[in-house]
């Protein structure tokens, strides 16, 4: 199962790239698990997740080929 | 009827198009818009707002023109430095469009004035530069039922989105604490004046919240209504996801009138604390002493870099790992904007406590 991550803003500063690819992972709080392990300055980030372009709440289970979207809040105008 | 003439031949391209048509600009002309923060995003949006013949348009913007806002904000002259932003985007854009009644409050938004001043006005369009500002004005905007056109950039990528607006399909109007419930700490994100910008991106986002404003008013096409749109300015690339209402917003937000005038934004945001500062003449007499140290949290690459004084570069992505071996009776830390340099005065006063001084 392929699970497609793409990264906003400055997240992509915290991983040095705007997308990463993991393969079998069954929902998102264990993505986020995984990510944050990989990543740790990632769990310091505020950051909305979106799953297949939709935002998500709490704990979502994912499918082959989905994509999971890490967007943080911009204050530049 | 001549001067009915003159209007109908200043808006006759857009009164031509099938979907627009007379009516929609009827709608405009009665239409009343506050455009809060006159800068990257709300020049454009003011620009193409003014020129469409939005009836009544306020001003929100208690800054002054800077050199270095010329780059992002060509409403401005050069010989605008100096001036009133409020009041500068008024002339200039009463120049464009003389036919429309135009309002500049050269003033700070705050939860004294800002009821008040959104009141009068039909539609929200936020062009701000700082988190403080955001929340104060999603939660006026829920408490007074009025929708808001968010537009917000970073770097090279903008985001916007159409809040507390019902949709069509009956789904609960979002807002802003839908998709972040509470600010980040202050310094997490950085702003233009920390990271920096390309004229452009603030250009093409505020234009398209102009953009949304305009379908909200008139009703044709579909307003970016609980979704959330991001441009990447380097790639093109456009993502688009949908968004809901959480149950727990709600709870956020004040309620009532006092509430909200009873919040602190800047502090929820944390700004504004100045206990750690220091001014000019205080840093002139420390810079050559042997006790101080002067730190950089900048980023490596940032520029200009300082002359004049020694200094390190410790930058704050890094700052908590690389602090422990300064050993020096003062610490004198700096930025682009002194919000970093604060957040990490916080952070070695919160871990070292007053046994070493720290000050920015």
């Amino acid at each position: 199962m392929k699970i497609n991550i793409i990264l906003f803003g400055q997240l992509t500063d915290i991983t040095g790239t705007d997308s990463v690819m993991l393969e079998d992972v069954p929902d998102t709080d264990t993505l986020m698990n995984l990510l944050h392990q990989t990543y740790p300055a990632l769990s310091q980030s505020k950051y909305l997740v979106a799953v297949d372009k939709t935002i998500i709440e709490k704990n979502t289970m994912l499918t082959d080929n989905c994509t999971v979207a890490l967007l943080p809040p911009f204050s530049g105008g | 009827m001549k001067s009915e003439n003159t209007s109908y031949e200043r808006y006759q391209r857009q009164i031509i198009l099938k979907e627009f048509g007379e009516a929609s600009q009827q709608k405009l002309l009665q239409s009343k818009v506050l455009v809060i923060g006159a800068g990257g995003l709300g020049c454009p949006a003011l620009q193409y707002l003014s020129a469409a013949g939005v009836g009544t348009i306020g001003i929100v913007d208690d800054d002054i023109v800077s050199i270095s806002n010329l780059h992002r904000q060509p409403l401005y002259s050069t010989f605008d430095i100096g001036f009133s932003k409020a009041a500068k985007a008024k002339q200039h854009l009463m120049k464009l469009n003389p036919d429309i009644t135009i309002y500049a409050y050269n003033e700070r938004l705050t939860t004294e004035n800002a009821l008040a001043i959104m009141e009068e006005f039909d539609i929200i369009v936020d062009g701000t530069d700082n988190f403080a500002s955001r929340y104060l004005i999603n939660d006026a905007c829920v408490l007074m039922n009025k929708p808001l056109v968010y537009g917000a950039v970073s770097q090279f990528e903008g985001q916007v989105a159409v809040f507390n607006c019902q949709h069509a399909n009956g789904d609960a109007p979002v807002n802003y604490r839908d998709l972040f419930p509470t600010p980040p700490k202050d310094g997490e994100i950085l702003n233009c004046a920390e990271a920096g910008v390309l004229g452009v991106l603030p250009g093409i986002i505020g234009t398209m919240q102009a953009n949304e404003t305009i379908k909200l008013i008139t009703g044709f096409g579909k307003p970016l209504i609980n979704s959330l749109l991001t441009y990447n300015s380097l790639n093109n690339r456009v993502y688009e996801i949908s968004l809901s209402a959480k149950a727990t917003t709600q709870s956020l937000i004040p309620n009532t009138k006092a509430a909200f005038e009873a919040m602190n934004y800047e502090w929820l945001c944390s700004s504004g604390n100045t206990r750690f500062e220091i001014d000019i003449a205080t840093f002139n007499q420390l810079q050559n002493n042997p006790d101080v140290r002067i730190i950089d949290v900048r980023e490596l690459e940032e520029q200009p870099l300082p002359t004049g004084f020694g200094y390190i570069k410790i930058p704050f992505s890094g700052f908590k790992e690389k602090t422990v071996s300064i050993e020096k009776e003062t610490i004198i830390l700096f930025c682009q904007s002194g919000k970093r340099s604060l957040q990490a005065a916080q952070w070695l006063f919160d871990t070292f406590g007053n046994q070493r001084k720290y000050t920015v």
